[in-house]
């Protein structure tokens, strides 16, 4: 039987023997037809909500080491995830295969697990009515990106190029490394409150890895760039200026000495800076925290949990940032959200689960790695709003502290203890730069630092990131001006 | 006739059409449910169906390319050597990876029964029960964030077109339950264990609530520590985590990459105290994921990697033990730049303990239980880390919970510092270690 929507409601046992051929080369209309008949399958045997997440990925990542490719790694990944509701349970059954019996599968799987029973054969299965595809696809040339984007020939040729120019920029070289990848991923989300959309993404990113060594001296140096949309985001990558700043950064941490431990004032600074606030503030405001009980700021919407020079947000709108998404995971057009208002919680980040089982409404947040994970809430582009004062203010305000330059990862704990490595980082003395300083790590506890940031500067800059939680690794971004906190525990030697 | 079977026909004859004459295959399916809680109440249930190959493909020039595919049918498997093959225009020319010489000798037996996977019903109502042994061992555990209890059935088969072919399954199930605690005025602690075996049934869940209980328990009573340096009493789990953080050290590709702690001449040479002993083991009887050959169809086996403080060996892939002179080890995984990890650890106990090294006779010794934070408290090629742990502050013999403090210091030298290794071993997921004492590093407490 090909594709059709039924007029009168299907039995039971016409289900049963249903074949749909859908367009096996985009997630387009044709899709319309199985999955309003599944989400309807699952409505009528009891289910309070269906969603189908459909995924297709085509992935590479090329690798150049010293001067010459040793890896160029296509992946392409297709499969789907079903979504049953019952109560304030859910399941979440994955599967490779797209065919309609392969998502029927899934589904009654997922409705077996959840205890719902198929009704006898003769019995009425309603076709969900699905809302006209919004199809995100159709804006902005998505379609034809994968073909705009590099050949495996080109990404060698740019590789090779950038690494030349970084071991002529750099001093005690002992590894370099380019590296790219490109990620083209097409998602159609279809649930039984009518959703129906389609969107193509194209996320890409490169960056320069450096090992420098003299002697027992080390120092290692990394940068991304990323990018969402562009597909001649490698090809226009100004290499020189990237290697330019790993090669100053190596160079001066080499020969830097070891942090010594204690409490300090610090600066941060902007771009990556930023993964302060995603750790110790970002993750905290996940409705997923607040299912756990996990975060400090539960029922503390409309209440001051910063100072009251910090505002922040999270949105999925910026352009080309790496966390830009027209619609999440769960086919909800994305929005910008304000966070913290001067120091004031207004809004959390939810999802559909998080929503049903918080109160607080969806943000267009539900993000997921790819079709093996149920969709949670995730942060997208996060950053602290500038503030009022410049760098030089910041630097002038602190006689002895740390200047954190480059931040590496962090994480944050169920207690609300977090940790961020700091990659590069230098000695303040009487407002200025003394010297460079390595091994530092910076502990702490959220509601306390949040109440630090004292400082803001007017030079907000975002940064890419990856961010691993409940439902896998995602692309986000980063950013904040300078900022100052007042106090902050420095592990070190 | 197998999947492996059905799989290397259909790319034998694809690899004819295409006209490719030499190829590999790894591959793997996973059927895997998990099931989280909350309150007494299943919370979510996932479970998934997921198969996955990667081909290698050498073109005329020798030169690979590489495709790895979730669509693992016909036209699937015909596409991903298409791709591999266009790939391999782009391949290193130098020290490209090649079989394993080992691709067709044969592999260990292992004594290995397979589970048959639990209801989800019963998986739920073992976990709620789990989860309220936890909130009834002590009034102040309010909440068992994370839990969670999973199921795992794995096919993974490797072959190649000089007719290596093998395969095997194997079956898991593990449970983890974190407690979190709340008292008025006092900052929220968590805690938590894991257990793995190789099916429910075996699963000793009711140790994993005592020992999960006991630990949220033991952080109630948390004190600030003063920061210095300390003598440090590293846990199995926390000891481990290290020897895997710093795995560089072992791993013949990071050597050749000049990506390592060590040089291709390091074998030999003491790089840690003779106390220490590290092997990595595979097939040892306690690692419930045992696999009997690696991502190249490598036989896995028992390797020394330090003994009695001296670096033995490196652990190899194919290509990298063909550069180094040596034989591949069992440890790579497929790739166009094949990657190598450890498998399974094991760290023999020193020296019988005498008074000076008893933790209930200690006093100003931090015994470290877990280390958070790898990812990005590490700094592998520099040798240093700078790590928030889950510990305690031994006084007089007492456990006093530490609030929130970091350790830092650096790999070779903690390496060479070891102090007494305990006689008696722990079984962990990633391996078996006794508690190893480190004379002296820089703890930090939070102000």
């Amino acid at each position: 039987m090909t594709a059709a929507i039924f007029e009168q409601p299907l039995r039971l046992e016409q289900i049963l023997s249903l074949s749909y051929t859908a367009s096996p080369d985009k997630f387009d209309k044709t899709w319309e037809a199985p999955l309003s008949t599944l989400l309807g399958l699952g409505r009528a045997v009891g289910a309070d909500f269906v969603e189908f997440f459909l995924e297709r990925k085509n992935y590479i990542s090329c690798l150049a080491e010293d001067d010459a490719i040793t890896s160029i790694s296509p992946s392409l990944v297709s499969g789907a995830g079903v979504r049953v509701f019952k109560g304030s349970s859910d399941c979440y059954v994955s599967t490779n295969d797209l065919s309609f019996e392969g998502l029927k599968a899934a589904l009654e799987k997922g409705l077996a697990i959840m205890g719902l029973e198929m009704p006898d054969s003769a019995a009425s299965v309603p076709e969900i009515n699905l809302e006209p595809l919004r199809d995100y696809g159709l804006g902005r040339g998505k379609d034809n990106w994968l073909a705009s984007c590099p050949s495996m020939q080109t990404m060698g040729e740019v590789l090779l190029e950038a690494n030349a120019a970084l071991a002529e920029k750099a001093e005690h070289v002992q590894a370099r490394r380019a590296a790219y990848f490109r990620d083209c991923q097409e998602v159609l989300v279809a649930s039984s409150d009518g959703t129906f959309a389609r969107d193509v993404r194209l996320t890409q990113s490169v960056g320069f890895n450096l090992l420098c060594a003299d002697g027992e001296h080390r120092s290692s140096i990394g940068e991304r760039l990323g990018n969402t949309g562009d597909p001649s985001f490698l090809t226009a990558w100004d290499y020189n200026e990237t290697a330019e700043k790993v090669a100053e950064a190596a160079s001066n941490m080499l020969y830097a000495d070891y942090v010594e431990s204690g409490n300090y004032p610090v600066i941060m600074a902007n771009h990556f800076g930023g993964v302060i606030f995603h750790e110790a503030c970002g993750h905290l405001l996940e409705t997923t925290q607040i299912e756990k009980e996990t975060t400090p700021f539960m029922n503390k919407k409309g209440q001051k949990v910063a100072h009251e020079s910090l505002t922040a947000w999270d949105e999925g709108l910026s352009t080309e940032a790496f966390g830009t998404i027209d619609m999440d995971d769960e086919g909800m057009p994305v929005q910008r959200t304000l966070l913290i208002e001067n120091g004031i919680l207004k809004n959390f980040i939810s999802d559909r689960a998080g929503e049903m089982r918080t109160g607080h409404p969806r943000t267009g947040s539900g993000r997921r790695q790819g079709y093996t994970h149920a969709a949670a809430s995730r942060m997208r582009n996060t950053y602290i709003a500038p503030g009022k004062h410049t760098v030089e203010e910041l630097f002038a305000s602190v006689d002895k502290g740390i200047y954190c330059k480059k931040m590496g990862g962090g994480s944050v704990g169920p207690t609300g203890q977090f940790n961020f490595a700091v990659d590069e980082a230098y000695l303040i003395e009487n407002g200025k730069i003394t010297k460079p300083l390595k091994g530092a790590t910076l502990i702490g506890e959220a509601t306390g630092i949040m109440n630090k940031i004292s400082m803001c500067s007017n030079d907000i800059s975002l940064a890419p990131g990856f961010c691993g939680s409940v439902s896998g690794s995602v692309y986000v971004t980063v950013g904040q001006p300078h900022i100052k906190v007042d106090d902050i525990t420095v592990g070190g030697r | 006739m197998t999947k492996v079977q059905t799989i290397s026909q259909q790319a034998e004859a694809i690899a004819q059409k295409l006209s490719i004459a030499k190829y590999d295959i790894y591959g793997s399916a996973v059927d895997e449910t998990s099931v989280q809680v909350d309150k007494g109440k299943p919370k979510q249930v996932k479970a998934s169906n997921r198969s996955s190959v990667i081909v290698r493909v050498w073109n005329e020039d020798n030169q690979i390319g590489v495709t790895s595919t979730t669509d693992v049918d016909e036209t699937g498997l015909e596409m991903a050597l298409k791709t591999a093959y266009e790939a391999s225009s782009f391949g290193v020319k130098e020290n490209a990876p090649d079989f394993s010489p080992q691709a067709k000798e044969p592999t260990a037996e292992v004594d290995f029964t397979k589970s048959t996977p639990a209801p989800v019903p019963e998986l739920i109502d073992t976990l709620v029960e789990a989860e309220k042994g936890v909130l009834e061992s002590h009034d102040a555990i309010t909440s068992v964030p994370y839990n969670g209890i999973a199921q795992r059935e794995i096919e993974r088969f490797y072959l190649n077109s000089e007719g290596a072919q093998r395969s095997e399954e194997r079956t898991y199930a593990s449970v983890y339950l974190y407690g979190k605690t709340e008292q008025e005025g006092r900052k929220p602690r968590a805690a938590g264990a894991m257990r793995v075996k190789n099916g429910l049934a075996q699963l000793d869940v009711s140790s994993c609530v005592e020992e999960a209980s006991e630990k949220t328990i033991s952080h109630l009573d948390y004190e600030k520590i003063t920061s210095g340096k300390y003598p440090v009493v590293f846990s199995a789990e926390a000891f481990l985590s290290l020897l895997g953080a710093f795995s560089n050290m072992y791993n013949a590709q990071n050597i050749l990459d000049n990506r390592s702690l060590s040089t291709a001449d390091s074998i030999g040479t003491q790089v840690a105290s003779p106390l220490l002993s590290v092997y990595d083991d595979e097939l040892h009887p306690e690692n419930v994921s045992a696999e009997t050959f690696d991502g190249e169809g490598t036989p896995t086996r028992r390797l020394a990697l330090i003994e009695k403080g001296i670096l033995k060996n490196f652990i190899h892939s194919a290509g990298t033990a063909k550069r180094m002179n040596a034989e591949p080890t069992g440890h790579a995984s497929i790739g166009a730049k094949v990657s190598i990890g450890l498998n399974y650890i094991e760290v023999l106990p020193g020296e019988t303990a005498d008074d000076n090294y008893q933790l209930d006779k200690a006093d100003g010794v931090v015994l470290i239980d877990d280390l958070q934070a790898l990812h990005a408290g590490v700094n592998a090629l520099q040798g240093s880390f700078s790590l928030p742990f889950d510990g305690w502050l031994i006084k007089d013999g007492k456990r006093i919970s530490v609030e929130s403090a970091t350790v830092a210091g650096d790999f070779r030298q903690v390496l060479k510092s070891i102090a007494h290794i305990e006689p008696k071993v722990e079984t962990t997921p990633g391996g078996i270690c006794p508690r190893v004492w480190v004379s002296e590093l820089s703890i930090t407490g939070e102000a």
